[in-house]
């Protein structure tokens, strides 16, 4: 079963840039894929389209059964409650404990606080936090917080993974780490994961799928890729 | 059970920001007061004014004496010129027999001295007693009457009343003016409060939508923040209606004046008012909250 299907997409942005041409694309449950591509090649742009940050100009973007492009403002939040962000920068609350940036995104759910508790003590036993609970994110290393942002994003159990650039801000060593976390979170939750990035050595490394994309256009889907053209 | 858990984190939310916002929270608050004060004298006054002119027009009447000299036939014509006059409504004859037979009545001096008088020379006249509809437009009428042959003399009500009539319909005028512009200035107030809150939890509210936060969940503790405005704004306009109303009422004993001039009981009057006061407090916060919600969280 496809969890993401992409038809005939175009992302032109108010400017006149076109950042994606004529896309078509699926991609399968449970699949861990990169998105790779020189600077301004829309990896950014494909991955906002699929969880509704932009709409697709043309096209049609399907995630999870739901059509991302027709879905009215009000209801983004189902598409986003299916799937779980990170981001290069980590985005964390810093007046937070790790533990209350997680729960965070239950909370702001209406989950209930004992299932709150159960489910973020898992996802920080997941990316190997559970003994810096009562931490702020400022006492922590980039990797660390890297991972503080990966557990607030599997708490609520997604079925998809979206990672602009994870390991951007991180050194090589760090950066395997974080790796490491997000295939086991593909191999442990069956999640599938999508990762935009710049890093030669990682997709070498872990032999997933590559999409390769360059001015907007698709250049190759391969499985067990690499980044060498 | 979910909307409850919801509804606990708004509040918690909003009562952290008004905290934190403290100085341009108790701007806000401030002017809400100033503003619900005017507002609750003005209602307490406009009530209080509805009642005792409700209460004069019952009692209010003009006494139209006609001339000593008078026919039946002309008392006839004058009645129908009276019942043209568009402000008159209920009125009663009175034939100058018939007041003689009244005060007789009431007393054994009167009714010895009146005794001895002739119709033709008696000091009694003929007499109309004319209700008005609307007690603001009694002068107007009353001169109509005047003017009509036959009538001798028009009296009605103390002058000062219908002067205190029209006074305080123009007052209520002005009030109204000034509430309507307080509110304005309280509620831009408001929405610059809100949006420094907006601004404050930007980051927050970023990620409220990443996760999938519906976005009334977003915006439910800034309309309550904004809520909660309103609602400290109106605890002292409300004390000083409790008891400011009730040291007034003591005061004047219950009334102004005249006994004509009856308040209106303190109780439970000025808990009805109070309840006005606080439900424009939190309507009044609520449409500024919104607003600022609006303009300056794009959800
Ligand atoms: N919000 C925007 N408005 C206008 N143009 C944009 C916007 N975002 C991106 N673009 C343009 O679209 C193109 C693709 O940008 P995008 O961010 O998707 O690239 P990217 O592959 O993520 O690049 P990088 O590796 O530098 O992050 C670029 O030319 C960029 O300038
Ligand atoms: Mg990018």
């Amino acid at each position: 079963m496809d969890l993401i299907r992409l038809k005939n997409v175009e992302k032109k942005y108010k400017n006149g840039v076109t950042a994606i041409y004529d896309l078509n694309l699926a991609i399968e449950k449970g699949s861990f894929v990169f998105v790779i591509g020189g600077s301004g090649s829309g990896k950014s742009t494909l991955i906002k389209m699929l969880y509704r940050e932009e709409k697709p100009t043309k096209g049609q973007v399907v995630v999870g059964g739901l059509d991302v492009a027709k879905l009215k403002n009000k209801k983004v939040y189902k598409l986003r409650r299916k799937l779980g962000i990170v981001f290069q920068d980590y985005r964390l609350l810093p007046k937070l404990t790790v533990y209350e940036n997680v729960a965070f995104a239950l909370e702001c759910i209406g989950e209930k606080k004992d299932i709150i508790r159960i489910k973020v003590l898992k996802a920080l036993e997941d990316v190997g936090l559970k003994n810096k609970v009562h931490e702020y994110p400022n006492n922590l290393s980039g990797g660390e917080q890297q991972r503080v942002a990966i557990a607030r994003a599997i708490v609520n159990d997604p079925k998809l993974l979206l990672c602009d650039e994870p390991t951007g801000n991180l050194d090589p060593e760090k950066s395997m780490e974080i790796m490491k976390v997000l295939e086991s979170i593909n191999k442990q939750r069956g999640t599938t994961i999508i990762m935009a990035t710049h890093d030669k050595e990682i997709v070498n490394k872990m032999k997933k799928q590559v999409i390769t994309l360059k001015d907007g256009h698709l250049v190759k889907f391969k499985q067990k890729g690499t980044y060498a053209e | 059970m979910k909307p409850f858990r919801m509804l606990g984190r708004s509040i918690r939310d909003a009562v952290k920001s008004v905290i934190r916002n403290f100085s341009l929270s108790l701007a806000s608050i401030s002017c809400i007061s100033i503003t619900l004060i005017i507002v609750a004298v003005a209602i307490m006054a406009s009530y209080n004014v509805q009642n005792f002119t409700r209460e004069i027009e019952k009692d209010m009447t003009i006494v139209v004496f006609l001339d000593n000299q008078i026919e039946q036939d002309e008392i006839h014509e004058v009645e129908e010129q009276i019942k043209s006059i568009s402000n008159v409504g209920e009125y009663t004859f009175q034939s100058r027999q018939e007041v003689k037979q009244k005060m007789q009545e009431e007393s054994e001096i009167f009714s010895t001295v009146l005794e001895n008088w002739e119709d033709e020379d008696s000091p009694l006249k003929d007499t109309f007693q004319v209700k008005v509809k609307n007690i603001e437009k009694i002068k107007d009428t009353a001169e109509k009457i005047q003017a009509i042959e036959k009538v001798s003399v028009v009296r009605y009500g103390e002058g000062m009343v219908d002067k205190m009539v029209t006074a305080f319909a123009s007052i209520k005028k002005v009030t109204y003016g000034i509430v309507v512009a307080l509110i304005l200035v309280t509620i831009f107030l408001i929405v610059n409060t809100i949006k420094l809150t907006i601004s404050a939890r930007k980051r927050e509210i970023e990620i409220m939508r990443l996760v999938g936060a519906s976005n009334i969940t977003i915006k439910l503790p800034f309309i309550i923040e904004g809520m909660i405005l309103g609602v400290f704004g109106s605890v002292v306009p409300i004390l000083i209606t409790i008891y400011g109303y009730f040291a007034f009422y003591r005061h004047f004993d219950g009334y102004l004046y005249s006994r004509l001039i009856q308040l209106i009981e303190p109780e439970p009057f000025i808990y009805n008012v109070s309840l006005i006061v606080i439900a424009i407090g939190i309507v009044v916060g609520m449409i500024g909250s919104a607003s600022a919600v609006k303009r300056y969280l794009k959800v």
